[in-house]
Parts: structure tokens; C-alpha cells; sequence
């Protein structure tokens, strides 16, 4: 058990733990964000991304210690914020959510890309969300909205 | 009456974005434990001895011996047991739950159970036939007897396993007199009645209740029968909850999946290059329990000439067992096996015959009035042809089949025409599910729809409310649907088979329409309706003669791909296609599952690879068991025909299958197009590929 202490959705926080653990399990059970969402725990799906220090990570794939002294930000700490609004509105009115277990992910990989590149070419979209799988839409409408969130977000991003 | 089709937005789409939702991992109980399962290490064996360690204080093994009443998952037939007893049957199967409260702790206590067996000979092949159907149509062997010449084809198709992106998991709750089961699930009756066999209860102990369920593909129809049953022997015997979650490695092991499948065809040419009969024999592997086969292989057989009508059909059957996982239901349910197979067939007949395929296969395309594959009649008015023509023109199919075929092109273009019989096989609504919803006008005048059906990502809960809200002609907010709760909601039956929004919105539909006539403010109302068969729908379930479904939807697909002439990758370009599901309840909705549904499709024709060694799967996980991603889907093109079929609600049949059925055989016709060489089995790989290409 080691102590560390890093910033999850703007607090800071201290936790002792097992540094091996997965942070994925760490924010589901310790926290309570359940947004995260685990699908493969390999790394391969994308359903439990998180925002590490800006960049999308698989929390299933990044051990607490590597946690240390970085800001962590999941779906809960996102959806508070403008950009969160007008992403939900533009997967909202495309309809890109279906079963919905790969979208708090998919909106912290649109984020990332957009904060990136505020004006994403389609095949710039496709390629920044190829980390993310979705099973239920075909991707095209989660595409589109991404296209929306870009328009609608002028200066936001 | 304003245009139901027009799209509004998802009930359910905040508490998705917002990562609010609670999905069976998220849901916790005070005092609950955990379950993992010890599964089979051989494929067929008898269990001599179970070696169980000392048990720490507070860990639990839950066995057969712990059931009640009958160890069986009841599905159709009564042989897949709820743990193990003296054999096991496939690699996988589970024997025991070992029950407690640290994750850890019970992983080592399943690894150090040793389990002795005594290997048995397994079945691998086609070779023990567990069901045999047919059925004719016309006189086939006459028209065999009659033919000029006799053209054959025989044709396979691989597995396909659902990847849902929520894996599997129940919770059981324990209470006096009462077992709940919360899950993610298709269908909460099915478990109910599951669940009562083994419990050894009337009814009024077994309480269902869905969880958000993370995507189900068929995957979640009779699957999570299987682990309530066991949570739910757990509960009662521990009177703790206990919650029995899969990763995805064990979820992709031990979960059903599509069937693998042949498919033989003989068809009679006629002296003016005429498709006179055709004989088919389909042969599906089920994995070591029958479960849902049997009904999938119906509907294999059914869809045997496709979207043509031949006059002379002779069709056969087996489902055979084999010691490896078993197989359900998936999206299409035994149709886009056969779809994929007929429209090859009829391709490889008009090449065979030196004849162009488009106006070859044009010729047999079903029109009103004609018979069925059984003998039942297409009563509506089928827009296949403007269909056809709509997509063969948007897509430029005439240009690039010309320009595609110069050598060295290396690109192709292909076509498939589709159904799908919409609802339950047969008489099974009349018969089996002998649907009920209610609808209650509370006194708040706010109305809310009493159903068991699931929302799982298709839209069920935002359609089912549209439908009522539009025949009362009040606001959708005042229309409230929650996931279904057997304590709460009659049994409208499962949410699979296409059946959601036809059957049971129809008869929401007709529910609506009287309580708008007994409409009064303030005071509570209940309405109730049952499913009632049409009159002339005549089945006839042991010749497997007559309507086999009340209503067809119909669609068209084209597919662009260019091949890679190194590396026989395949690039997938657009997408065109058209469908008639009779009337859409929700523009956006139907095009997102038409999307969703397609890409399967396509997916499960050239991409995605499982294989079985010696009856144990070899993929474990999404990173060997490849899905589309968002950089490998393309652009779609997608038109919905308006064709209200008077018995649906607005006139809607069925969508949610149907797009998937088209995708395998558009995409396989778009390669065998490309690279000039008869494709016979999918997925269509580039080892595949390869090796047709070797073969010059």
C-alpha cells in the first residue's frame, strides 16, 4: 500500500493503494464513476477511456501509479463542463446512441479530438475514434455528430 | 395526424452521454457477493471427481445439488443442465459457482478446485443429427426429372459472435418467498419461467427486472437464462445478493454465438435457361445443446429461394450436435447464413449459364399474390423492383460493372436482394407467446405502457411511447416506459424475431385507440389487449407448409469494394441500399439500426474470424476477434420506402434484422466481382482471397 496523489475531475485527491491496481477499478469501486465502463480490459475497446493530462488512456490498461501527479478526468467530471453540452446535443440530435455502453468513452475521445483539432476532416474523425469500438450504430452517426459538436462549437475547442 | 415518422430525440440518450445510466456492473448491493464460474476443461468427458480445498470462512461452492427442482435451462427442449452433473459436454460448461466477497480470493479458489475426468470420444463434424425437417413446394423431382441440366452449389459460413459491448451479467437478490433477478437481457419471461423450474416455484417467488442493457444482437435472448438460473440458486441458498458479471475473455469462451453453417443446393434448369426447381439441404452446427437451433434452422430452410419465387422447392435440414459451445439466436437467426447462400447460388447459375445475373435473378423476384417458399401467399404489395432500381441507380451500378470488369481494375461492385419473415415462426405468436400488454392512464393523466419488451440500444423505449402517444394524441412526454419488471408488466413476450414494434406496438396501438374512447380525466384507467392471429394466416407446423410469417420486409444492398492485388485486403468503398419495412415509427431510429445492422453485415461476410479447434474457440478477445472500428466504416447511402402494411402499427413491420441479412452477400458479391473468382464461403479473408487467386 503506497500513497499518491493526483487531481480527478479538478479535486485533488489522495488514496492509498496497491499502485498496480488498474485505475480503471480504482475509479469504479473507490470513487464510484461508473461511467467508466469496462468492455475487453485489454485496451482494445475504448469503453473505459478516461482523460489523462488531456490525452484519451484505457483505464483498464494504466496502473494507479502511473496516476500519480497527472489530472484524470472521466465522464463525471466532464459532462459539467460547455463542451460536454454541446457534445450530448450533437449526439442527441444525430442519434448516435444506441445501447450507450461505449459513449461516455466516445465522448471523451470526441473531446480529445476536438481539443486537438476543432475542425476534424471526416477521415480525421474516423481515425481519432478508431480506439473507441461501438458495436450498435456503424459509427456514421457518432461521425456526423462529432461534425455538429465542431460546427456548433465554434471557440469552444 | 402529424408524421410519425418524423424523428424525435431518445428518451434514454442523457443518461447515456452523461455516463449516468446503471448497467448490471454498476448496480450494488449491501452484503453482495461475487460469483465466477468453474467451467469444463475437456469438450466431452465424464466427471469422475471434484477436489474442492478448505474453504475460507465466507466462500461458497453452489452446485447441482443445490437446485431445487429441475437442473435444466428451460429453453425449448430439456437438455442443456444449469451446472454440470456426471458430464460435460463442451469445453466451457459450467459445473460450479464458487461464491464470495473478495474477486481475488475466488479466483484462486477456482484455480486450485481440480476436477478429474474421464475423456469421452467427442463429436466435431456433421454427424449426429439431434432435428431433421423438410418441406416441399410444387413437385421438384418432376422438374429434376424434366431439366436439361442440373447446376450445383455448396456453400459455408463461419461463426459470428455478437461482441455486445456490455458483457453478460445477472444479479440474484434474495428475499423471504422472493427471488429477484436484475440483469442485462432481451427477454425477463423467458428467465422468469427458467428460473420458477429450477426454483420449484409457482410464480409469485421469481421477480425479473432489466438492467440498461450495454447491446444484445440475439446474444441476450436465451443466454442470460442459463446465469439467472444460477445466481438464482445462489441467492436462495446463501440469502445474500449475488452477482455473477463475465469479462470478455469468459463472455467470448463460453457464450452462444451464430451458427456455423453448409449449405448444399441442386437447381433444375428448364430448356429456356429457367430456374425449374431447387432442392437445398442446410446443415447448422448447434454446439453441444440444441437451445434455439431447431427454430433457427426453420428459418434457414424458410428462406431457402430467397427473395425469388421458384415453384418447385425441395427442402431439408439437420441440426447436428457437436461438443463445443453452444449456438443461438443472433440478429437474422439462420436467415443471413441462408441469404448469403441463395443470392451466391443464383449468381453462380446465371454465370454458369452465360446469362447476366441482374436481369437473370429479375425474372424470379417475388411479386404480390405469388406463393411463398411454403406455400403461403405474399398478400401485400412488394416494392422490391422500385427498390432495385432506386439503388442501381444511385450507386451507378450499370457504369461500374462495366468499367470494374476491364482487367487490372482490381474493384467490384455487387448487389444483394433480401427478406425477412417478420416475428415469430409459424403459429409461435399464436401458439407459444400469446402476447399481453396493458396500458394505464394514471391520474395524472400521464399513460404508461405495461410491456415486457427491452430497450437495448434498438429505440424500443423512445417507438413503443411514440406509438402511444400518437394514437392518444397527447404529448410523448406524458407517456412513460420503464425497463420491464415481472411484478409490473404482463408478458408481451421477448424483444427478438423483429417482433417489437409489429406485434407488440400494433397491439399498444389498439390498446391506445380504446383508452382514447374511455379517456377521462383524473381517474385511472387500465386497457389491455392479447395478440389474436389474423384469420387467414393458415400454418401447419409439422409439414412446415402454409404462412410461415404474417408479414415480409424486403431490401436491397450495393456494395463497392476495391481488392488489394498484394496483400488481397479488402477496401470497403460505399454503401447504397433501400428498404420497405411496411412504415417507419422513427426515421432516425430505423436508419441506426439499418447502419448498425448493415455494417454487421458486412463485417460478418469478409472481417470477422472465429474459429473452432478441436471444439474450442480460439479468439478471446477484441483483439484477435476483429470488429469494425470507425476508420474501417464507410459512408452509407440509405432510402426507406413508405409501404404501410395494414395490420402494423402505423403500418410498421419488422426492421431490426433485416439490414443485417443483406450485408454478407452484397459484400461477397463485390469481391467475387472484383477479383473474378466464384466465392462460396464467408467471412471472405484475404487468405481466402489468396487462395482462390493461387488456384489460376
Amino acid at each position: 500500500m503506497t500513497e499518491i496523489k493526483f487531481k480527478l475531475n479538478n479535486k485533488n485527491v489522495r488514496i492509498e493503494k496497491d499502485l498496480t491496481m488498474r485505475l480503471l477499478d480504482v475509479l469504479r469501486d473507490d470513487y464510484g464513476l461508473i461511467g467508466v465502463k469496462e468492455g475487453c480490459g485489454e485496451g482494445e475497446c475504448g469503453a473505459c477511456s478516461v482523460l489523462v493530462n488531456g490525452e484519451v488512456v484505457s483505464s483498464c490498461l494504466m496502473p494507479l501509479g502511473n496516476a500519480a501527479g497527472k489530472n484524470i478526468v472521466t465522464i463525471e467530471g466532464f459532462k459539467k463542463t460547455k463542451r460536454y453540452k454541446v457534445l450530448h446535443k450533437a449526439y442527441e440530435d444525430e442519434g448516435a446512441v444506441q445501447c450507450g455502453y461505449c459513449i461516455p468513452g466516445m465522448i471523451l475521445a470526441s473531446e480529445s479530438l476536438l481539443n486537438k483539432n476543432p475542425h476534424p476532416t471526416e477521415e480525421e474523425i474516423r481515425d481519432g475514434l478508431s480506439g473507441n469500438l461501438c458495436r450498435c450504430t456503424g459509427y456514421n452517426m457518432i461521425v456526423k455528430a462529432v461534425q455538429r459538436a465542431s460546427k456548433r462549437g465554434e471557440g469552444l475547442w | 395526424m402529424p408524421n410519425i415518422s418524423k424523428s424525435i430525440p431518445k428518451q434514454d440518450t442523457a443518461e447515456k452521454t452523461s455516463g449516468e445510466a446503471l448497467y448490471i456492473g454498476d448496480i450494488k448491493f449491501d452484503g453482495m457477493l461475487h460469483a465466477k464460474t468453474l467451467r469444463s476443461t475437456e469438450t466431452r468427458a465424464l466427471i469422475k471427481e471434484i477436489k474442492i480445498p478448505e474453504l475460507p470462512d465466507g466462500y461458497h461452492i453452489i452446485d447441482y445439488k443445490d437446485i431445487p427442482g429441475d437442473n435444466y435451462v428451460k429453453i425449448i427442449f430439456e437438455d442443456m443442465p444449469v451446472f454440470a452433473e456426471k458430464t460435460v459436454n463442451y469445453f466451457g460448461e459450467p459445473i460450479l459457482l464458487v461464491v464470495g466477497e473478495d474477486k481475488q480470493v475466488i479466483l484462486d479458489i477456482v484455480d486450485s478446485i481440480e476436477v478429474k475426468y474421464e475423456t469421452l470420444e467427442p463429436h466435431y463434424k456433421y454427424t449426429k443429427s439431434v432435428i431433421n425437417y423438410e418441406y416441399e413446394k410444387g413437385n421438384a423431382d418432376k422438374a429434376f426429372i424434366n431439366a436439361v441440366k442440373t447446376i450445383n452449389g455448396e456453400y459455408t459460413t463461419g461463426y459470428q459472435e455478437h461482441i455486445y459491448l456490455e458483457p453478460q451479467g445477472v444479479i440474484g437478490l434474495y428475499e423471504e418467498n422472493k427471488i429477484t433477478i436484475l440483469g442485462s437481457m432481451q427477454c425477463p419471461y423467458y428467465i422468469k419461467n427458467a428460473v420458477m423450474q429450477v426454483l420449484n416455484d409457482d410464480g409469485n417467488g421469481v421477480r425479473v427486472q432489466q438492467a440498461t442493457t450495454g447491446g444484445a444482437f440475439g446474444g441476450k435472448e436465451e443466454f442470460p437464462s442459463l446465469m439467472a438460473c444460477q445466481v438464482a440458486v445462489a441467492a436462495a441458498k446463501l440469502k445474500r445478493p449475488i452477482s455473477l458479471i463475465y469479462e470478455r475473455t469468459e463472455d467470448i469462451i463460453a457464450t452462444t454465438k451464430r451458427h456455423p453453417s453448409t449449405i448444399k443446393f441442386s437447381a433444375a434448369i428448364g430448356p429456356h435457361f429457367t430456374v425449374d426447381a431447387i432442392r437445398a439441404h442446410v446443415s447448422l452446427d448447434s454446439g453441444a445443446y440444441i437451445g434455439l437451433s431447431g427454430v433457427v434452422l426453420q428459418r434457414a430452410m424458410i428462406a431457402a429461394s430467397g427473395v425469388y419465387t421458384i415453384d418447385n422447392l425441395s427442402i431439408s435440414g439437420d441440426v447436428y450436435e457437436t461438443n463445443s459451445v453452444p449456438n443461438g439466436a443472433f440478429r437474422g437467426f439462420g436467415a443471413p447464413q441462408m441469404l448469403f447462400a441463395i443470392e451466391m447460388f443464383m449468381e453462380h447459375i446465371a454465370k454458369e449459364l452465360k446469362q447476366p445475373p441482374f436481369e437473370f435473378k429479375l425474372k424470379y423476384v417475388a411479386k404480390k399474390g405469388d406463393a411463398t417458399s411454403t406455400g403461403g401467399q405474399f398478400r401485400d404489395s412488394i416494392l422490391l423492383k422500385d427498390m432495385i432500381h432506386k439503388v442501381w441507380d444511385v450507386s451507378d451500378y450499370q457504369r461500374k460493372t462495366t468499367e470494374f470488369s476491364q482487367p487490372g481494375s482490381n474493384k467490384g461492385i455487387g448487389m444483394s436482394l433480401f427478406l425477412h419473415g417478420c416475428g415469430f415462426t409459424g403459429s409461435g405468436e399464436q401458439k407459444h407467446i400469446k402476447a399481453v400488454v396493458r396500458l394505464r392512464k394514471n391520474e395524472d393523466d400521464t399513460v404508461t405502457v405495461l410491456a415486457a419488451n427491452t430497450e437495448m440500444g434498438q429505440g424500443a423505449a423512445t417507438t413503443l411511447r411514440k406509438i402511444a402517444a400518437g394514437i392518444l394524441g397527447i404529448p410523448i412526454e406524458q407517456v412513460i416506459y420503464n425497463l420491464p419488471d415481472t411484478d409490473l408488466v404482463p408478458d408481451s413476450g421477448p424483444t427478438v424475431a423483429s417482433r417489437t414494434i409489429m406485434i407488440v406496438g400494433g397491439l399498444i396501438a389498439r390498446a391506445a385507440k380504446e383508452l382514447k374512447e374511455k379517456w377521462e380525466p383524473g381517474v385511472e384507467i387500465i386497457v389491455e389487449e392479447r395478440y389474436k392471429q389474423p384469420n387467414f394466416i393458415k400454418w401447419d407446423e409439422d409439414t412446415l407448409h402454409g404462412d410461415a410469417y404474417p408479414a415480409y420486409s424486403w431490401g436491397v444492398a450495393v456494395c463497392e469494394v476495391e481488392v488489394d492485388p498484394v496483400t488481397f485486403r479488402v477496401d470497403l468503398k460505399d454503401l447504397w441500399s433501400a428498404y420497405d419495412i411496411g412504415k417507419a415509427i422513427d426515421e432516425r431510429i430505423v436508419i441506426g439500426q439499418v447502419e448498425g445492422g448493415l455494417l454487421q453485415g458486412i463485417a460478418y461476410g469478409m472481417l470477422e474470424v472465429m474459429d473452432c479447434k478441436e471444439g474450442i474457440i480460439q479468439q478471446k478477445n477484441v483483439t484477435d476477434y476483429i470488429i469494425p472500428t470507425a476508420a474501417d466504416s464507410i459512408n452509407m447511402y440509405t432510402y426507406i420506402m413508405d409501404n404501410p402494411y395494414p395490420l402494423g402499427p402505423y403500418g410498421a413491420k419488422g426492421a431490426g434484422e433485416l439490414p443485417l441479412v443483406g450485408g454478407a452477400p452484397a459484400v461477397a458479391m463485390a469481391i467475387e466481382n472484383a477479383i473474378g473468382k466464384k466465392i462460396t464461403k464467408i467471412p471472405v479473408t484475404p487468405e481466402y482471397i489468396m487462395e482462390l487467386m493461387k488456384n489460376d
